[in-house]
């Protein structure tokens, strides 16, 4: 989306070094707390964001941002990466957020550009990833004229965002700012979009600047702390549980809140299930972890959540998938529910105490409360989790191990997991790799494990490993993907090689959309409209093409020999093409329309 | 199924209009009447809406529309005692003795005509949704040639305040 509105301004070099001092001139008055220092709308912007600590920008640059990017070339604070799609600037910029905590910031022009952040603003929306889009604007004198790459961002992205704003007057763009990263992180966290046509960055126009240190919005004021009253209530009903269950998801996760979920699971020796996107909120390894629960949960996470009698959800959303059919969904519970979001409580599963707040604030209150002598009733606590214990032997998440057909894709994720000794930041795309993910691999930290959980974005994952790997240099990264959710952003190798990000794709490559072809076999007889991946590329070739390294998996016998050699290869992206079992399915699978614990454990054995 | 009134009070910007509205398509709520304008305080609109909606439904939709970010409150007015009020205008054929009638039926709604022509009154009415159906009704979808009605609006009785 290079196109510009207007001819290029050739301007000479030494304008530009001279241009890049008198930048440099203005950041240092500004350190010194000189004032006033005059900025354009465009060096404003990029001030703002220094000042918000913002370390990288993920973009392309366009007509609408060439001032943006004019200022962005004349300093040295933020980093500028270069994608290759701007949806991949959406994932990275997400996937940035997901690993630091922080908030990730994507720059695109306006028209294409900006639309094309579109499915990465809707992926951080579901999840509630913080984020900042900036998407250039035509000058404001052609809004509403169809002007060239013009489209109305604030409308197309209204739904799928937490807040959007359009800058009006440049002075207003420090406030714009401030607001946009308080907005975005607070709360339930989610993406924020600022629109700024072109003229509110005019380079000669300039403001005096001033970052606000705070910021105020009389309409928007999250709750942070939970009700005492209610925090007791729910304590008292999980101490007179006999059957529990904690029920943990993404929020734990977003609230840093980790240790507390930890903290209380041991004091009361309950047993604990996570969420798709809360996977490493709670040891994997750990006793008491029964494994992720829903459509494709353990049978000991769906089984215990069906008979429990108090449920404490924490942090999760009841989503359509984990809960089956709501109307019979875990018919003997009481539930608590802690989340930051009303909205989300009593959305599809009524909630008998709801608990509004900070998942990391109410925890610690609840253990507070709770001191060191209160227990649950021991007894019945035993009965409980040797009843679990019996379930757990039932499945446990066994697999078909003959390598006739080629190499199961669940033993190439726990080799993985054997190999990194459990260490790894993963990443996947979306479908059985994705699923045989999330349960073979072994997440013992919060997070860990990025994905696209809400929303399940084919083509996250290798946007999403470059900006862990960037965020993380020092860990290995992998990215868990297929042939067919690789290639939706696969443009990205270059960019890898750009900046010279080592991660390794993992691709578990059986020819098929496995995840639709899967459910073709169980509930279309068999019929495989259009999932079989017909011409697919020499993947080593290709990764070879970028300067990268590619090796193909075939042999069983060798796999985990070539895949350790893979991983020993630290300063390079290894493309590992694993050619896997076409006919593998995702087990256990719940039965559509039915319970929690009603699924399929393997081919022909339901529960 | 129940008709729920809700009030907002929501920053008067540019953009939160539509956004509060598509708030409602998105999620699959219904809106039956819709009337919006500024408060007293400039920088703040009052929007009133009705829409029919299960009991299970209704808490879910005032939980939305208060986690928009310029929504300043929302109040149910169904919830407790209220006034609530509608004014319509209508023009009605108004010829030979139909005059004299259209005009009683008028004077008995307390409807004030507020513009005539030779054939046609232009009859205001204010009060609330039955009642302006009522007026409809005894002039009798024949008789009329237009009809506007702004919506209804609604404030609680008593002490009860929707402020900042």
């Amino acid at each position: 989306m290079t196109q510009t509105t207007q001819a290029p301004n050739m301007t000479g070099h030494t304008q530009t070094a001279n241009a890049a001092k008198n930048f440099d001139k203005k950041q240092q008055q500004i350190a010194e707390g000189k004032e006033p220092v005059m900025l354009s709308g465009a060096e404003m912007l990029v001030q703002s964001l220094t000042d918000e600590g913002v370390e990288y920008i993920f973009g392309y640059p366009g007509g609408a941002v060439l001032h943006i990017y004019d200022a962005l070339f004349q300093q040295e604070a933020i980093e500028h990466i270069l994608v290759r799609h701007e949806q991949a600037a959406g994932h990275m910029a997400d996937a940035y957020s997901r690993v630091t905590g922080k908030t990730g910031v994507v720059l695109a022009t306006s028209g294409p550009g900006a639309t094309n952040t579109v499915t990465a603003i809707a992926t951080a929306f579901m999840d509630s990833v913080p984020m900042v889009v900036i998407a250039g604007q035509v000058p404001s004198s052609l809004i509403g004229e169809d002007a060239f790459q013009e489209t109305d961002m604030v409308g197309v992205s209204r739904p799928i965002v937490k807040h959007s704003f359009q800058v009006r007057h440049a002075s207003e763009i420090p406030m714009i700012v401030k607001k946009a990263f308080f907005i975005a992180q607070s709360g339930r966290p989610g993406p924020v979009v600022i629109d700024v046509p072109k003229d509110m960055t005019a380079p000669n126009e300039k403001f005096a600047y001033e970052y606000p240190e705070e910021v105020f919005v009389r309409s928007y004021q999250p709750s942070v702390k939970g009700h005492g009253g209610q925090i007791k209530k729910a304590l008292e009903t999980l101490l007179a549980a006999k059957r529990p269950v904690i029920y943990s998801g993404g929020g734990v996760i977003w609230s840093n809140a980790s240790p507390e979920l930890i903290k209380l699971a041991h004091r009361l020796n309950l047993p604990v299930t996570n969420t798709l996107m809360g996977l490493g909120a709670f040891p994997g390894s750990d006793r008491q972890f029964l494994g992720m629960l829903g459509m494709h949960g353990t049978y000991e996470a769906n089984t215990s959540m069906h008979h429990a009698d108090v449920i404490l959800a924490i942090g999760a959303r009841f989503d359509d998938r984990v809960t089956n059919n709501v109307k019979k969904f875990c018919p003997d519970a009481t539930i608590i529910h802690i989340d930051i979001d009303p909205t989300s409580i009593s959305k599809t599963v009524f909630s008998h105490i709801p608990i509004v707040g900070d998942v990391k604030s109410v925890l610690t209150d609840m253990l507070e409360m709770l001191g060191d002598d209160k227990e649950l009733d021991q007894h019945a606590l035993l009965d409980w989790w040797a009843q679990i214990n019996e379930w757990r032997k039932r499945h446990g998440l066994r697999y078909d191990t003959s390598t006739e057909n080629g190499i199961k894709p669940q033993n190439v994720v726990q080799t993985l997991c054997k190999i990194t000794d459990g260490k790894a930041i993963i990443t996947s795309d979306v479908g059985q790799h994705q699923m045989f993910a999330a349960l073979y691999y072994t997440y013992d930290e919060p997070r860990q494990w990025l994905n696209s959980g809400g929303l399940g974005t084919m083509g996250v994952g290798l946007p999403y490993a470059m900006a862990a790997k960037l965020a993380c240099p020092e860990r290995d990264v992998v990215c868990i993907t297929g042939e067919g959710s690789i290639q939706m952003n696969i443009q990205e190798l270059s960019t890898c090689l750009q900046y010279n990000l080592p991660v390794k794709i993992l691709n578990l490559n059986n020819a098929q959309l496995g995840m639709v072809k899967q459910w073709q076999d169980m509930l279309y007889e068999g019929r495989h409209a259009q999932s079989y991946m017909e011409s697919l590329p020499d993947f080593v070739k290709l990764a070879e093409s970028y300067g990268h390294v590619g090796i193909q998996i075939t042999d069983p016998a060798k796999m985990e020999e070539q895949l350790a050699a893979a991983m020993a290869i630290k300063d390079k992206l290894v493309f590992i093409d694993v050619l896997i079992d076409r006919d593998e399915h995702v087990y256990p699978m719940q039965i559509a329309g039915q319970t929690m614990r009603d699924m399929w454990l393997s081919k022909g054995d339901r529960t | 199924m129940q008709r729920h009134l809700i009030s907002v009070l929501i920053e008067n910007e540019a953009g939160s209009l539509s956004r509060l509205v598509g708030l409602f398509s998105q999620r699959g709520y219904n809106i039956e009447t819709l009337n919006v304008a500024p408060t007293e305080d400039a920088t703040m609109s009052r929007l009133t809406l009705t829409t029919i909606t299960s009991p299970e439904k209704i808490e879910q939709v005032t939980k939305q529309l208060h986690k928009l970010i310029e929504v300043v409150k929302v109040i149910n007015l169904t919830d407790n005692v209220h006034v609530e009020r509608e004014l319509m205008l209508l023009k009605v054929r108004a010829t030979g003795n139909v005059r004299e009638e259209v005009k009683r039926s008028a004077d008995i709604f307390r409807a004030q005509i507020v513009d005539v022509t030779a054939n046609l009154y232009t009859i205001q009415i204010v009060g609330d949704t039955e009642k302006l159906d009522g007026f409809i009704d005894v002039i009798g979808q024949e008789r009329i040639l237009e009809v506007v009605r702004s919506g209804v609006i609604g404030i609680a009785r008593g002490e009860k305040t929707l402020s900042v």
